[in-house]
Parts: structure tokens; sequence; C-alpha cells
């Protein structure tokens, strides 16, 4: 359980970490809706360590969505650093961001986003299709990614197919199978019924734990957030406090 | 290669919708496959003409038949080299719909003018010797179950024996055959000498007359010489190179290639709009998921391809089911058109041409898709999810 940070603490947390994975620096984002400059971001600074699981929270356009797409390399900052894992992700061009996206992020999305028209299996083989693996290895990874999540008997299952549960795990299991170093995570279990939702977090924890994942999960969720190591507030664009 | 599974999947998204597509594709090709090869068919024929080649006919009209003795005249004109002569026999074998050309001819004279032609020493000269000696085309000899040494009844609608009596009677003493790839000759050759004298009448009278030239440049020349010949004479001349022959024939019956080119380009034109059509709002529905790739990590230039693949997968699959359909077809209509068309049959040049066809038809249908998935923000595209 997440417990109530000093705001010692939270200065401790925006400040350079040895260990950190992830490092956020002075990151501000911005965007252009007709002639308005919606600032969503605002010189956003912090580090998640290694191993961390940590949860992003914050009311709706505060601006957490925004910093796991920038942190998963999904999106660029409009000023400021982003490094993960050492590598400064904001100035790689496109096609070195899609291959890093590739080697070393899984995401896990609220609505699933599998691809109704592949099988569990081959929706966690989709990332493998970017490596050098032959059919028979990326078969043998997502058989184990399947077993690791629980669904290995739902392997030639359409999405359509399985629980709302069961598909997230799906999820998980094809954001795990390249061995990424960073899960994110957004709103996992935000179309999920509380019990399902347990079960999705438990599994987070797991993996968190035991296979010593770091993940960034953003919920809306207190109760979700309860299953993360640390808890960071946004809002307005800046962090407003952290738990621990 | 890995992708293919990903590519087929993604074409059966909406079942219903994709079969529809692909049949109407498929139909599009099974009519290319088919008309293409009518086309051909027809063409066929005008394959088997040589550059150095002229024919004398009549000026005015086929009816009204050449003397024999242009022969000599024609052979006296600088620049040429052979002359030969042919004529059209007509009749009837069985039944009037057992339709193939028959032309009296000089045996070696006409194998030495088309030398393209092969046929064995021994049988050649058999035709020469035997007066009611006939050789056929081996595409006629398998179709009726000829072989040397039968004896082929023919019923004359034009040409009566000199006895009143319309029963031609041919003995089979040789079979030849074509080049290797070029459309198969259809033509029964007779023995001239032997129709000329047992005929009724019109006798020393040619239908036309084949010419070899020295050099294919100074054909023209030629054949202005050999009708300034004739000029003002009762039996006027009109030399034509053997194509401008074959084309004006064709001329008669219309220009099919371009009517049967026009069907064509009218279906692919609209099957180009709806499966264009098809493939976007195929996309749109699938914003989402091309997103989720390019978060996987799937390039700009991967989800390109991707989409492309299947625009191109969708109309391979379509021109394959279409062109084996007509692959499938082809002898039954071959054995239906027989008597217009005997040279009926799916080359596989028009497979190949089909193959070709079908990539660019899903280049052009995939292609706007393509760079629509290629250009998508995936940070917009999720939000939009």
């Amino acid at each position: 359980m997440a417990n109530m940070a000093s705001p010692a603490r939270l200065a401790n947390l925006e400040k350079s970490m040895s260990d950190s994975l992830v490092r956020v620096d002075k990151v501000s984002k911005s965007y252009t809706r007709g002639k308005e400059k919606i600032d969503v971001l605002r010189e956003l600074s912090m580090d998640v360590p290694q191993g961390d699981f940590l949860a992003l929270m914050g009311p709706s356009g505060s601006g957490k969505t925004t910093l796991l797409n920038l942190i998963g390399g999904l999106d660029r900052p409009t000023t400021g650093s982003i490094t993960i894992g050492g590598e400064r992700i904001d100035s790689l061009s496109e096609r070195e961001l899609a291959r890093w996206r590739a080697g070393h992020i899984g995401f896990v999305f609220q609505f699933y986003n599998l691809l109704p028209v592949l099988s569990a299996q081959r929706n966690v083989e989709l990332p493998l299709l970017l490596t050098k693996l032959s059919s028979r290895e990326r078969s043998a990874h997502a058989a184990t990614a399947l077993e690791v999540v629980g669904l290995h008997d739902r392997a030639r299952h359409k999405p359509n197919e399985l629980s709302g549960g069961q598909q997230q795990r799906v999820a998980i299991a094809r954001a795990l199978v390249s061995d990424p170093m960073l899960l994110v995570c957004d709103e996992p279990t935000g179309d999920l019924d509380r019990a399902t939702a347990d079960e999705i977090l438990n599994l987070l924890q797991v993996l968190n734990r035991e296979h010593g994942k770091t993940i960034i999960m953003v919920t809306h969720d207190p109760k979700a957030a309860d299953f993360a190591q640390h808890v960071v507030h946004l809002d307005k664009g800046v962090l407003v406090e952290a738990l621990a | 290669m890995k992708y293919l599974g990903l590519l087929w999947a993604g074409l059966f998204r909406r079942r219903t919708r994709t079969v529809l597509t692909l049949a109407s594709i498929a139909i599009a090709f099974l009519l290319f496959a088919l008309l293409r090869s009518i086309i051909d068919g027809f063409l066929g024929g005008v394959q088997l003409v040589g550059a150095d080649r002229l024919i004398v006919s009549p000026r005015y009209s086929i009816v009204d038949p050449l003397p024999l003795g242009h022969q000599q005249r024609i052979r006296s004109v600088p620049g040429v080299v052979e002359v030969t002569i042919a004529n059209w026999f007509g009749g009837t074998y069985q039944d009037p719909q057992n339709f193939f050309p028959k032309h009296p001819v000089e045996p070696r004279a006409y194998f030495a003018m088309y030398s393209e032609l092969i046929i064995a020493p021994e049988q050649l000269a058999a035709f020469e010797n035997t007066r009611s000696g006939t050789v056929v085309p081996r595409q006629l000899a398998e179709r009726f179950g000829w072989k040397i040494g039968d004896r082929i009844p023919i019923e004359a609608d034009i040409w009566p024996k000199a006895s009143g009596d319309r029963l031609w009677e041919f003995d089979v003493v040789g079979i030849y055959d074509g080049p290797p790839d070029e459309a198969a000759p259809d033509t029964m050759l007779i023995n001239f000498a032997y129709f000329d004298e047992a005929r009724q009448f019109a006798n020393g009278t040619v239908g036309w007359f084949i010419v070899r030239v020295a050099d294919p440049d100074t054909a023209g020349d030629v054949a202005r010489n050999i009708d300034a010949l004739f000029a003002n004479s009762t039996n006027e001349t009109r030399t034509s190179t053997e194509a401008e022959f074959q084309a004006a024939f064709l001329k008669q019956i219309g220009d099919i290639g371009l009517i049967m080119s026009g069907i064509l380009g009218a279906v692919f034109f609209t099957i180009l709009l709806l499966t264009g059509n098809t493939m976007a709002q195929a996309f749109r529905e699938r914003i989402p998921e091309v997103a989720v790739l390019k978060t996987l990590g799937f390039s700009n230039v991967t989800v390109l391809g991707l989409m492309l693949g299947e625009a191109i997968l969708l109309s391979l699959v379509a021109a394959l089911i279409g062109m084996g359909i007509a692959v499938l077809m082809a002898p039954g209509i071959a054995k239906g058109i027989a008597t217009i068309l005997p040279g009926f049959g799916i080359a596989p040049q028009t497979l190949l041409a089909g193959l070709g066809l079908a990539v660019l038809l899903g280049v052009v249908t995939g292609i706007y898709p393509a760079v629509q998935g290629m250009r998508l923000t995936i940070v917009e595209a999720l939000r939009k999810n």
C-alpha cells in the first residue's frame, strides 16, 4: 500500500536519482487549438527509479496521459528532455523512436487495443514481428508471455471471445513479450469491474515485484493507485504531491 | 513473408465486405482473362505475318478473282523474289458449325513462302504429288481425329465440280504445325492444280497472290509498282502488306480489340472506384489499430508497406480467383466457339498481364489509405479511439 509523502520527499523525487530509469527534465508540452495555445505540462521534472511501480494521478486535463505518452516515446516534448535508460529519446528521429519503443517499452491501454482479427497468441506475437526471431521462436515467446498472465489456455481465442479482464491480460502479455525495461499503462483498469481490476493490478504488482518490471501507470482510481509503490499527483501540468 | 498472416487477417476484418469486394474484382479479372483471350484469338492470325510478304488481291471485290496470268507479270516487278497463289474454297465438313478455312495453294511454293510453317519433307512431297491431297494443321487434325490416310469429304458451297457434283474428297497426306510461340494455324491446304482443273467455273483465276519482296523497306514501292502494272486493266489489284491485309480483314468484323479494351477499361475503372472507396473506408475504421501498431514500434514505412500490401493482396487473391475460374471455363468456351475462334485459349502471357494489372490495381487503390496510415499521429489517433 502506498503512503503519504512529505514535501521533502516530493523534492527528493524531483531531483536526479543515480539509479533512475526515467528522467524527465524541465519538460513542457503545449498544443495549439485554433489560435489558442494550451500548456499541458509546464517545466515538469521527475525521476522514476529502476524497479519502481509509480501511479500518476490527477484530474482530467492535468497532463498525466500526456506525460505518459512522452515517457513512452509516443509524443515529443515542446521543451525539456526525457532520458530513459540513459538514452535521450526526445532527440531521436521518428524511425529511431519507433525502433526504440519496440525494444524498450510495453504499452497497456484502457481499452486493451487488441487487433480483433488476430487470436490472443497472434496479438501477443505482434511486437515480435519487428524482431529477427523465427516464426517458431515468436510463437514460443508469445506462449510464455500468455502463461505469465495465466492465459495459455486461451491462446487461440479471438479478443471478442474473451472477457474484458482476459483481454487486458492479453494486452499485458503483448506488452511483456519483448521483455521491455518499462511498462506504461494508461488507465489499465478503467474499463473493468472492481474484482477484475484487482486481478489485473495484482498481476502488475507481480510483474513489478517478481519480474522486476518498472511500471508507470496513469489512473483515476485511488484503489488502483494503492497497488503502486509510489503515487504522483499532477494538476495543471505540474507535480503537486507524491505518495510513497 | 512474416507479415503475410497479419495482412491476410486484416483482409477479413469485415468478412462480408471483403468477400463482396473480392467477388467484384474477381469478376473483373474473369472478364479480363476471357476478353483478352478472345482479342488474342482474333489477332492470332495476324501474328503469322511477315514484313517481307505482300498480298495482291482484287482491287474492288474478293468475289472478282484475278487471272492466273498475273503471276508471271508480278514476278517481273523489280524487288519481287517469289510469288505464289491462294484461293478461298469455302465448303462444309459434316456440319456448318465445323467452320475452318480451306485454301487451294501451290504446295511447295506455299510452304516456301510461309517458311515458318513446319511440315515433314516427305509429307510435303506427298502433298505435291497427290492431286487430291490435303495437309491439315495439327489442331484441326486433333479436333476432328484426322490422321494421314483419312479421306475428308467437303460439301462445296461456292465451287461445285465440273460434273456438278458438290462433294469433294481430299486425302490427308500431311499434318503441319505453326511456329511454337505463335497462334496455331487453322487452314486446311488443298492442291490448287487439282482444284482449278476440277472446278466448274472460273478456271485459271486465283483469289489472291502472295509476294515475297527482297527488302521489307522497299515493300511500299514494290506494292505501288505491282498495282501500277495492272492499273486501268479489267483486273486491277490492291497490294498491301500481309499485316495490312489481315488488319483490313479484322476491320470488316469491327474493331474487336478496341471494343473489348473499352469494355475492360470501363469495368476496371468502376472496380478501381469501388475498391478505392472500400479501402479508404476500411482505413477509417482501422485508425486505432494502425495507431496501436505504431505504438508497438511499427515504423511509418512498415505501416505504409502493410496497408499497401493488404490492398495488393486483396487484388491478387481476387485476380487469381477470377482468372482461375476463366482457366477452368476456357476449355468449354473453346469448344463452344471453335467455329468462330478456333485458336481460343488463355495464354500464360494473359495470366501474367492479369497479375501485373492486379498489383497495379492494388497499388492505386491502396496508396491513399497507406499514405494516410503512414502520416497518422499516434497520440491523435489514440485520443480518437
